[in-house]
């Protein structure tokens, strides 16, 4: 058995684990990265990025059936547009395969080693590495548990067969005739309606009352009025409750207590992720739990010293960009480097159609903490750009502070709003009043001037409403 | 190429120096402007020192650790170009109130431009300095509500968490009570308002000593005492009134000749003499694998002495044919000598018994470790004055306690009492001791 010791280990190579990786070897710290699977994690193989090539592809394909359909008003007409599905996942695959080849490298450049293979704690300084090549075993002062999460399975549809998780829908041949998506959050509805586009009967199944039930009502109908357009059946406050065993149809309870059986080819259940609490040992340590999360402090220190915990096994949000943080954070505290957590605000987007972001508080939640406040929105319809673009769905939404006007909190929905989130996170970071906001220039016609006249709506003297 | 020194610039208001706590460069390295060259650390904030020029280091004049005062030399960096040119706080600080107020401010020793270069008289000196805030800045207050979090941009939050402050304890003079750089200066050159408490900064170094030479020595005897004896306490209150009395008397008389001033330890190195006499068990060597207790006619005492380096114990040899005063020179001798590091070898072994003594430090009670492989040592504590019940009233005395270890496998509880009671009753009466 091969023997190594190290400064620091990282347990899995996500965008939490490779960024910690990075960061550390640049700051010279000797470091290894474990990794059972492909480096990139679920982000870059399974989840972010391959989604993100479908929903691209999904609206490029549902563009040119726009335009074979006829009468577009653009004068642009075609006809007889083909898609073949296998190739659009093969060009995925070459996305993802650029990236994580990158990932690779980068690790590579700041001298970081990779390790391949399964990990396991043998105590809180030593990790059992399973690999094609044998057994190693890794010796380290400090460990980044970085296990990420996998999709949540539903009792009574277990993964297998035509019931598929986020992971497969993005790898499928050919396109399903009909799919029924369990649980309207914001992965079901990415991927549910990238399949609406490309042509899909999709039905979509939800508990809640609504879609994204975390999101405000306002900011979710502009997407339900285009799943509506889309021809997306929406059946909340619904339940399923199995596969018949013959016909293989998803049985639901409906919000009424009835009985629905539906025809499906597929069965994609997005129910949210779990996060991978096991199968490397953590019964061999004594680390504190937060519910299902393994408990961290401000500085992402677990109840056991020198050991660290990052990204999805750490709690919510799960996203990729909050890890990336964390593991930077965690490779400068390893390096003895002060540092604490104390961001702002973590964005989130919805690549639904059209995006979602949300940068901060949403107007009830700065009432709900007491706030006196300021909402203002500005409506893309009224903004040259998303005209041009026949995108005029959606608005900006800023909430600031009554007294002293500053911003709390900035959501947007509409086309391409996602590159949006760094401006409003950075006005957030920042400490950005609106006076700052409506202050700056932003560039005409963009967008971006949505955010520039909800500032000034909220101060009483918008331009162009 | 021309050199460039850096002082060390007034980093805070009556700071008269501060600790180098981090080098962030090494002789050779590059620097650019506004690099951060060093870290120190008074007792209110740690302050990088970033360097005004760009260059190569080619001196750095103090040690990590080492606490430096302010405007002596900390760097030395190679400018190209000619001439030397000297970054040195403003130690004729004009009136905080006059220039301190309204002027950009500078950070942490940053060499400031324009308007900020020195008059002509002082030729190629470089005013450092932190901005002096007015009073007002001074008192003003976070107008935020407890547990509200400080408004700073993600660059003054790194910054303020590397200088280890608490923006809490920060009031913003930005917009929206925005913290800013300048308040951080502000901050950093005159500590925290009154009103705010003081920043708890989790602290989680771990500094590893090794542990070598002397140290391990007494390290490893130390282990092995406690590991092998098991041992037995036993403590007493002596009355040392008389003794003090008599020790007085003689140190008035002898003065001017060159004889040591008495202190307590050779009375008590003679009245261990008298009590071993009888007790010949307690001044012994105990051989516990061979299974013999080796009982000295002589009594070496070992003292144990505190020395830069650490505990020692010089050893009175012959206390028993060493008159009051022959012990006394010894004593101070052994004592010099093993704080010095001049004592011999065979002045630091030999000892039968030991006595150890922290005088004022004393305490009350001690649990003293045995001199393996001697079975006794007597420890001694404080005298203080105490009120003594004499049968009708309260009186004052002077009050020492004797805290006396001793090896219970070859001393029983009863000959460690006698021993100790027998000392007890030679010190409150010192006559005795002289009585042959």
């Amino acid at each position: 058995m091969k023997e190594i010791s190290c400064r620091l280990l990282v347990i899995g190579a996500g965008p939490g684990g490779y960024v910690c990786a990075i960061r550390a070897g640049q700051l010279g710290i000797d470091t290894v990265i474990v990794e059972a699977g492909q480096v990139g994690g679920a982000c870059l193989n399974v989840g972010c990025i391959p989604s993100k090539a479908l929903i691209h592809v999904a609206g490029e394909y549902e563009k040119v059936a726009g335009l074979a359909a006829g009468d577009s008003p653009l004068g642009i007409g075609l006809s007889d547009p083909s898609f073949d599905l296998s190739r659009a996942v093969e060009w995925k695959d070459g996305i993802v395969g650029r990236l994580t080849t990158g990932v690779s490298g980068l690790l590579k450049k700041a001298k970081v080693k990779i390790v391949h293979g399964h990990a396991r704690f043998r105590d809180g300084k030593t990790v059992e590495v399973e690999s094609e090549t044998g057994r190693q075993v890794i010796r380290a002062e400090n460990v980044v548990i970085a296990t990420g999460s996998r999709p949540s399975e539903l009792s009574g549809l277990p993964f297998g067969g035509k019931i598929i998780s986020s992971s497969e829908a993005l790898s499928l041949t050919a396109l399903p005739g009909s799919l029924a998506v369990l649980g309207a959050g914001y992965i079901g509805l990415e991927l549910g309606m990238a399949f609406a586009r490309l042509g899909t009967s999709v039905t979509i199944v939800e508990a809640e009352e609504r879609i994204l039930p975390r999101y405000d009502p306002e900011l979710t109908r502009p997407v339900e009025k285009r799943l509506g357009e889309l021809g997306v059946e929406l059946m909340l406050g619904a339940r399923a409750r199995g596969l018949s065993s013959r016909e293989g149809v998803l049985l639901v309870e409906t919000a009424q207590g009835e009985e629905a059986r539906l025809a499906c080819d597929n069965v994609l259940v997005t129910v949210g992720r779990r996060p991978v609490t096991d199968g490397w040992g953590r019964e061999e340590l004594v680390l504190d739990m937060d519910g299902r999360f393994i408990r961290v402090d401000e500085g992402c220190q677990t109840s056991m010293r020198g050991i660290y915990a990052i990204g999805d096994v750490t709690g919510e949000p799960m996203l990729a960009h909050r890890a990336m943080a964390q593991g930077e954070m965690v490779a400068e505290i390893v390096a003895g480097h002060r540092r604490l957590w104390d961001k702002r605000c973590i964005p989130a987007v919805c690549f639904t159609d059209p995006e979602i972001v949300t940068v901060g508080l949403s107007p009830e939640e700065a009432r709900e903490a007491g706030r006196e406040i300021r909402v203002a929105q500005f409506p893309f319809t009224a903004n040259g750009r998303a005209m041009t673009m026949q995108a005029e769905e959606g608005f900006v939404r800023i909430v600031a502070r009554a007294d002293n006007h500053l911003v709390l909190g900035i959501q947007a929905v509409g086309h391409g709003v996602a590159e949006l989130s760094s401006a409003f996170a950075l006005a957030l970071e920042m400490g950005a009043r609106l006076e700052d906001i409506a202050g700056t220039i932003h560039a005409h016609p963009t967008q971006g001037e949505a955010f520039h006249e909800a500032a000034l709506r909220a101060l009483g003297h918008p331009l162009h409403i | 190429m021309g050199e460039h020194t850096i002082k060390l610039p007034d980093v805070g208001e009556g700071v008269a120096e501060a600790e180098l706590v981090e080098w962030h460069v090494k002789v050779g390295d590059p620097v650019r402007e506004d690099d951060v060259v060093a870290a120190v650390m008074t007792d209110k904030a740690t302050v990088e020192i970033p360097t005004p020029v760009d260059g190569e280091i080619i001196w750095l004049g103090a040690e990590v650790g080492d606490v430096v005062a302010v405007g002596s030399p900390l760097v030395r960096i190679g400018i190209a170009g000619e001439g030397t040119r000297s970054a040195e706080p403003a130690a004729d600080a004009a009136d905080p109130m006059d220039d301190g107020q309204g002027e950009a401010p500078i950070a942490e020793g940053m060499a400031p431009e324009g308007e900020h270069l020195p008059p002509p008289s002082k030729e190629d000196v470089v005013e450092a300095r932190l901005p002096q805030p007015s009073e007002a800045d001074r008192t003003r207050v976070a107008q935020r509500a407890p547990a509200e979090k400080p408004v700073a941009s993600p660059a003054v939050r790194l910054r303020a968490r590397e200088a280890g402050i608490d923006l809490r304890q920060l009031a913003g003079t930005g917009p929206a009570g925005r913290i800013t750089h300048e308040d951080l200066d502000a901050f950093a050159s005159t500590g925290p308002s009154t009103t705010a408490g003081p920043a708890l900064l989790r602290d989680s170094s771990i500094t590893e000593v090794k542990v070598t030479g002397l140290r391990r020595r007494i390290a490893e005897k130390m282990t092995l005492a406690k590991s092998k004896i098991p041992h037995i306490t036993y403590v007493e209150e002596v009355d040392v009134t008389e003794l003090e009395h008599l020790r007085g008397k003689l140190n008035r008389e002898k003065q001017g000749e060159t004889r040591s001033k008495l202190t307590l330890l050779p009375f008590l190195v003679r009245a261990i003499v008298k009590a071993v006499g009888e007790q010949p068990g307690i001044n012994a060597l105990f051989d516990d694998e061979a299974g013999i207790v080796h009982r000295h006619g002589g009594v070496h005492v070992g003292i144990a002495t505190q020395t830069p380096s650490g505990l020692m114990v010089p050893v009175l040899h012959h206390a028993e044919a060493r008159d009051i005063f022959g012990c006394a020179a010894e004593i101070s001798r052994l004592a010099e000598a093993a704080r010095d590091g001049s004592a011999r070898r065979e002045e630091l072994s030999g000892s039968t018994i030991t006595i150890t003594s922290l005088g004022p430090m004393g305490g009350i009670v001690t649990t003293p470790v045995i001199n393996h492989p001697e079975v006794a040592i007597v420890g001694v504590n404080k005298i203080a004055v105490r009120p003594h019940w004499d049968g009708s009233q309260f009186i004052p005395r002077r009050m020492m306690n004797l805290s006396c270890g001793f090896d219970h496998r070859v001393v029983d509880g009863w000959d460690a009492a006698t021993f100790v009671q027998r000392l007890k009753t030679l010190l409150e009466t010192p006559a005795l001791i002289f009585v042959e």
